[in-house]
């Protein structure tokens, strides 16, 4: 599962994850390829969510839970450091979007910078600012930058929430099921998002839509029950899958 | 008209709805009473004096000698320093010890000590508080068992269950989608707790600690023990005798005198009045703030 | 990176930073120091009682319990007749409040027009709201002239063959006390019935109902049965809080320390009995005694306590299990 020409910029080696004695995924090897989208796929229940939770460390902050193998940044195991720290390198966006309830959008976008450090008015401007102008959000709520964030459309509150994620300055974005809680509008928006952010980004995208893996990403990962099948470049996996299992997951045969 | 079973049976129903209902009249006609009487006798006194003066020497009309009324603001002082003490002891603790159970403890077992403990300690009889504190400050200061400052220490063990449990709840109420969000973020575990968790559960917590401060604001049992005498004059330091409206209404009961019995009342009234005030204010804030993060 | 980003990434191979950790392990000791201190109060409550009445536990071990007299004087201390004024008092007040209480949340629940249910449901809330101290005073003044010139003289003369209305009524006694125990326990008993007959699905009520009974007969066949435990649940709640009242008792039972038989006797609870008791104490047996009487009232309320909660859990979670 090695790539070619492509520099890794995170790395799993023999990941396996539990949920008490229960193993959710088993002895996972991938390289992610820097600035690149890369997609993983599989039916219901395979562990992608697990998997993508244990590349920022969220996994373990469920009870009763445990990790061994290794991720590496950089060629850093994100293991050895401290977990807060880890997050702020590898920024996530939810299933479900979930802004601040309590918080404006400018609040809620600019979060991440105002607990982890002490920015200026002028510094916390600009990065809210340029995190909504990239998350493609900007025009739409410039005029109510103070309102409510709840007050915004279940696809806008998505975009909010990335950008909340990129405004912690991340060099990994993890999206998990980013678009399955969002109307086909709103869906296409954030495609689109993806297709930009990737210039500054490393993004790792969960998707149960497989349509939407082949539009967005340059690589693909299948898992099935928890075990990583098949990896390459996506025009390779969807049109010359190697495996037999992923080839009978592509043509819908199961899933 | 036929009295056979099916009509008996129908106009006992009906007999009961009626018994029911009369239950409702007699249960509210003692509350509508003291309510009535409280306004009536408080409110005959109610003027700016209540609010300057402090308690008069003790008379009762009649025989050519007319009485200075005289104003409670001794007991008003004393009630809002002793519920503003508790509500200092209290809070802080009630409060830690509810992020402890929820933030950290989770599903573990220990977590669910303080709830049980809360829930033990909210059975406690408010009598019981102040025989605790008596012996509990007999041992470590004689000299301070009647003062303000040891009443308020009964009022803090009162209040503490009602605190403790409603921020409980409050921040069980607080989805766990909003921390994974701050964990994502890489906000740190006790900033997320507090400044994230606990903000969004300030709504419950709010009203817990108004409901909790209207039932110290209205106790008066462990008072008799534990306050000393300090009503004659203006209070000096928490350390010495003190007074509260709960208290006073106590001697205004216990004595003969009308002046005194007449300011009972006025205090009586200003109790009910707060208290109300603090369920309605505490209801309004669930309302508000809950409605403010629904998206208004 | 994002060339034109103000911000930096953290350079390759940065050591974690200590002042995430430095924040999360004070706060977490905050916490925990917290829990101890509340953890710590209970114990400490109980410790200190046990404590401090050390000289008559050992002195008087369980006569205290059983002894007739009270005389801080002679140093002499059974608590019998206070613990028999609690229970007088007490059986008057659930005797009383029972009825009352769950007769207003059925019609409240089952009878009442919509537009009715908030106010008068607040209304009795509000009865919950008074104050001890501001019972007892308007007891002393308005319900014992009324008690001693009308109600007691009543009762005495129509039911004074029971052998429960002895002696001349002053207004000051158990039935007072008892009575004004049993309106401020009401709000308990209501509040908790509604909530238990809310609870009953309303699947239960519809069969009764199609089977051709009358409201009342839906009511007490099908609703009550299935709420039982709320409402038992919500009883023992209600007497526990009136095992611990002192202040709208203290003022309208009389406070003399004989055993009373007749309701019209006047008499003392425990709590009343401590409270009073701490105003002239005679010396440090005298003490003692009284936080020993205070560790019993305490023992008793707690027990109470948790025999309604373990009823409330139960039907808790039977309501749950039933709710399908």
């Amino acid at each position: 599962m090695a790539l070619a020409d492509e520099t890794a910029k995170m790395e799993v080696r023999g990941l396996s994850a539990f949920y008490g004695e229960t193993s959710a995924i088993q002895d996972i090897s991938l390289k992610f390829p820097d600035r690149k989208v890369t997609a993983i796929i599989g039916p219901s229940g395979c562990g992608k969510s697990t998997f993508i939770r244990c590349l920022n460390r969220l996994h373990e902050t469920t009870p009763r839970t445990r990790v061994e193998g290794s991720v590496l940044l950089d060629g850093e195991n994100l293991y050895q450091m401290d977990a807060t720290f880890v997050r702020r390198r590898v920024g996530m966006v939810f299933q479900k979007p979930n802004p601040f309830a309590t918080m404006s959008i400018y609040n809620n976008v600019s979060a991440a910078l105002r607990f982890n450090s002490r920015p200026s008015r002028e510094e916390t401007d600009a990065a809210v600012i340029r995190s909504l102008k990239q998350a493609a959000l900007w025009d739409e709520v410039k005029d109510r930058i103070d309102s409510a964030a709840t007050g915004l459309s279940g696809g806008q509150q998505q975009r909010l929430c990335i950008a909340r994620a990129l405004t912690a300055n991340p060099e990994v974005l993890l999206m998990d099921e980013p678009c399955s809680a969002l109307d086909p509008i709103a869906t296409a928006k954030i495609e689109e998002l993806i297709a930009q952010l990737k210039n500054d980004y490393t993004v790792i995208i969960v998707t149960h839509n497989m349509q939407q893996a082949a539009r967005v990403s340059d690589y693909t990962a299948f898992l099935y029950l928890g075990k990583l099948i098949e990896f390459g470049p996506t025009g390779d996996v969807f049109e010359r899958p190697k495996e037999h299992l992923t080839e009978s997951y592509i043509t819908g045969r199961f899933g | 008209m036929t009295f056979d079973r099916a009509t008996r049976r129908k106009w006992f129903s009906h007999g009961m709805v009626v018994l029911t209902g009369l239950s409702i009249v007699v249960v509210a006609t003692p509350l509508v009473w003291i309510i009535y009487e409280t306004a009536l006798l408080g409110g005959s006194v109610f003027n700016v004096a209540l609010f300057t003066q402090g308690i008069p020497y003790p008379c009762t009309p009649g025989n050519g000698i007319t009485c200075h009324q005289g104003g409670i603001v001794v007991p008003i002082e004393g009630t809002l320093i002793l519920v503003g003490l508790a509500a200092l002891f209290s809070v802080p603790i009630g409060i830690g010890a509810a992020i402890a159970s929820v933030e950290y403890g989770g599903q573990r077992r220990w977590a669910r000590i303080t709830g049980l403990v809360a829930d033990v300690l909210s059975g406690v009889p408010s009598i019981v508080a102040g025989a605790f504190v008596y012996a509990l400050l007999i041992l470590y200061d004689p000299a301070i068992v009647f003062s303000t400052l040891s009443g308020s220490l009964a009022l803090a063990v009162l209040m503490l269950p009602i605190v403790t449990r409603a921020c409980e709840e409050a921040l069980r109420t607080v989805p766990h989608s909003v921390r994974e969000a701050a964990y994502a973020l890489g906000i740190s575990r006790w900033k997320t707790s507090v400044r994230i968790v606990l903000v969004g559960a300030l709504p419950g917590i709010v009203t817990g600690i108004l409901l909790a401060i209207a039932r110290a604001a209205g106790e008066a049992a462990p008072l008799l023990i534990l306050l000393g005498n300090g009503c004659a004059h203006s209070l000096q330091g928490i350390q010495d005798e003190g007074c509260s409206l709960s208290y006073w209404i106590w001697l205004g009961a216990t004595n003969p005198y009308q002046n005194w019995a007449n300011l009972a009342w006025a205090a009586a009234l200003l109790l009910v009045l707060i208290i109300l005030v603090l369920s309605v204010a505490s209801r309004l804030v669930l309302d508000r703030m809950a409605r403010r993060m629904r998206g208004g | 990176m994002n060339p034109d980003n103000p911000f930096p990434a953290p350079s390759k191979g940065a050591t974690p930073r200590k002042v995430p950790r430095f924040g999360d392990w004070t706060f977490l000791a905050l916490v925990i120091a917290a829990t101890l201190l509340v953890v710590g109060v209970m114990v400490t409550l109980v410790v200190v009682l046990l404590y401090g009445s050390r000289f008559t536990i050992q002195s008087l071990g369980f006569s205290f319990l059983y002894g007739t007299t009270w005389n801080p004087n002679n140093n002499v201390y059974g608590i019998l007749p206070f613990l028999d004024g609690t229970l007088i008092t007490s059986a008057i007040a659930l005797f009383l409040a029972v009825p009352l209480g769950l007769g207003a949340a059925i019609f409240l629940t089952q009878h009442a027009p919509g537009w009715l249910r908030g106010p008068v449901g607040q209304l009795i809330e509000l009865l919950a709201a008074i104050p001890s101290i501001v019972y007892g005073f308007w007891g002393l003044i308005f319900f014992v002239p009324i008690e001693r010139n009308y109600t007691e003289p009543f009762l005495k003369t129509w039911l004074g063959w029971t052998g429960l209305f002895g002696g001349t009524p002053f207004g000051v006694d158990f039935l007072t006390a008892g009575i004004i125990l049993s309106i401020m326990a009401v709000p308990t008993i209501t509040a908790l019935s509604r909530d238990a007959i809310a609870a009953v699905p309303r699947a239960q009520k519809e069969a009764a109902i199609s089977l051709g009974a009358t409201d009342w007969e839906v009511t007490r066949r099908a609703v009550l049965p299935y709420a039982r435990s709320g409402i038992v649940g919500g009883i023992v709640l209600g007497l526990g809080r009136a095992l611990g009242e002192t202040m709208a008792v203290v003022l309208t039972i009389g406070n003399t320390d004989k055993i009373g038989t007749s309701l019209f006797d006047s008499g003392e609870t425990v709590s009343g009995g401590i409270a009073l008791g701490f105003f002239e104490p005679t010396g440090p047996l005298n003490i003692s005694a009284l936080l020993e009487a205070g560790l019993v009232l305490l023992a008793i309320t707690l027990a109470i306590n948790l025999g309604a909660r373990t009823i409330l859990h139960r039907f808790q979670s039977g309501a749950a299990a039933g709710a399908e």
